[in-house]
């Protein structure tokens, strides 16, 4: 009769996750927030049209540190309001593996991510109509973006699963998400390399968010990149898995 | 046999929530779980429904370890957790969809078993509106509806009657020995006069442990009535 029951699983939470976000009104209005955020830092702070350039680098700049109070806004209701409402016991009786649930999950909040980006298509047609811009690059920094915003949903994920608070989960996905973005930011690898020395500071610079998407942002496509977005979102997927299969365990 | 149950125990920190409990349950019987509140009904209820694994022991639903053999256990078992969470969004309608498919039924498949459960579990003209607009009753009738959805052979069920009205407890009591009859059922409940209604056996737990097997029948001749067989079985609980 079923052949995959974890795919199946999976398409029927990931159904059930975005419908939730598209019947409730939070997912709309932390859409709109974005929006009014991303269009105030491209024109008033990045000077769009003050460059009088036919690109989008001042829109794509600010959105690692959108992102990071974005999306931990939409991640944090994952598995916190599971834990809260206790339809979490629902979820763990299902014959359903853990993973079919953890990334049913994730995938729908990206999906609200990803409509989001395109919200901003207007954008590129605004470039394209006032001058004639590098789509190409364009394109590249687009799917850099949207995999950038997988990583910060997947670390939200996880901080989602810590806590039955919503509160509590965005803060800590805050948190963690700055870190790991200004880990390359010349103000923190200063400060590292004042204790760790200039090579150690660079290389824990590497690991940063802010490091990745810069060559995406760029219209560059790097391979270490993807493989580095992918990583971070596996991983954070992973333990999430852990932290939901620990809960079985109870306190063991 | 469709369930065995052996030395199983749960603890929380120090606090130990089931300790060593065993019992087995065949088909067409209705099993009574009561006892004061915090004795663990509801811990071995989840071990037996493979929310919670055991520290120790094992249960098994025709000799399937849930622990071992989560998945191919859950295909088995029907459960109603404590409270009837659900997503109170959604429709009664949208829910049990979603419940069906998740559990890896085909849409074809999924919508057949709901318009089934929805029939036994007696959701009527409701079935269209957000789960949060209704009554207590109901909500704990689409509970029941979603635990029935795959027509499992064993149904753990979980204060199935708690805070709904005369006439609702009534229509839930009469689906649980219509569903007995060709299953095996585990309800807890806090009614004595619930226990005598439907359940052909009383379990009762204090602090961790059974402290008594029987049929309603023989511990009415023990003790004279239900309400004194529990009193005198779970004095534990004033104690402490």
């Amino acid at each position: 009769m079923k052949k995959r029951p974890g795919l199946s699983s999976m398409l029927a939470i990931y159904r059930r996750e975005l419908l939730s976000y598209l019947t409730t009104p939070t997912a709309y209005v932390f859409v709109a927030v974005f929006l009014f955020a991303i269009g105030l830092f491209t024109f008033q702070v990045g000077g769009f049209f003050d460059a009088r350039r036919a690109d989008l680098s001042a829109f794509f700049s600010f959105h690692p540190w959108i992102f990071m109070v974005f999306l931990p806004a939409v991640a944090m209701k994952l598995w916190a309001e599971e834990t809260r409402s206790g339809a979490i016991e629902l979820l763990l009786t299902l014959p359903a593996p853990t993973w079919s649930l953890v990334v049913g999950k994730f995938l729908a909040a990206w999906t609200i991510a990803f409509a989001a980006l395109c919200l901003t298509l207007p954008l590129l047609i605004t470039v394209n109509v006032l001058g004639s811009p590098d789509n190409a690059a364009i394109i590249t920094a687009y799917i850099g973006s949207v995999l950038m915003a997988g990583a910060y949903l997947a670390i939200g994920s996880v901080m989602s699963a810590l806590t039955p608070a919503q509160v509590v989960a965005f803060v800590l996905a805050v948190l963690v998400s700055f870190l790991l973005t200004a880990l390359g930011l010349p103000l923190v690898s200063d400060f590292f390399s004042s204790f760790v020395g200039g090579g150690v500071a660079e290389t824990i610079g590497r690991f940063s968010i802010l490091h990745h998407f810069d060559a995406a942002q760029r219209g560059v496509v790097e391979v270490r990149s993807i493989f580095y977005f992918g990583s971070l979102i596996a991983l954070c997927m992973g333990f999430t898995m852990l932290v939901i299969d620990a809960r079985r365990g109870g306190s063991r | 046999m469709l369930l065995q149950v052996d030395g199983l125990r749960k603890s929380f920190g120090r606090r130990v929530a089931v300790d060593n409990v065993g019992f087995s349950l065949d088909v067409g019987e209705i099993v009574g779980f009561l006892g004061p509140n915090g004795a663990g009904k509801s811990t071995t209820m989840r071990m037996i429904a493979g929310y919670l694994e055991p520290d120790e022991g094992a249960a098994k639903v025709f000799n399937i370890d849930v622990a071992q053999e989560r998945r191919r256990a859950q295909e088995r078992i029907g459960y109603l957790p404590e409270g009837a969470p659900s997503y109170g969004e959604m429709t009664p309608w949208s829910f049990l969809r979603f419940v069906a498919e998740a559990r890896g039924m085909t849409r074809e498949a999924a919508r057949h078993a709901v318009r089934r459960a929805a029939q036994d579990a007696r959701l009527g003209d409701s079935i269209d509106r957000p789960i949060d607009t209704l009554s207590k009753g109901y909500k704990r009738r689409v509970g029941l509806a979603a635990a029935l959805l795959h027509d499992p052979m064993l149904l753990i069920l979980d204060e199935p009657t708690d805070g709904l009205d005369p006439n609702q407890r009534q229509a839930v009591r009469d689906l649980i020995r219509r569903l007995g009859e060709e299953r095996g059922l585990i309800i807890s409940t806090h009614s004595l006069e619930e226990v005598e209604a439907v359940c052909t056996r009383a379990i009762i737990i204090d602090q961790g442990r059974v402290v008594t097997d029987k049929t309603p029948d023989e511990l009415r001749d023990e003790h004279g009535s239900l309400e004194r067989a529990f009193e005198a079985l779970t004095r534990g609980e004033e104690r402490a």
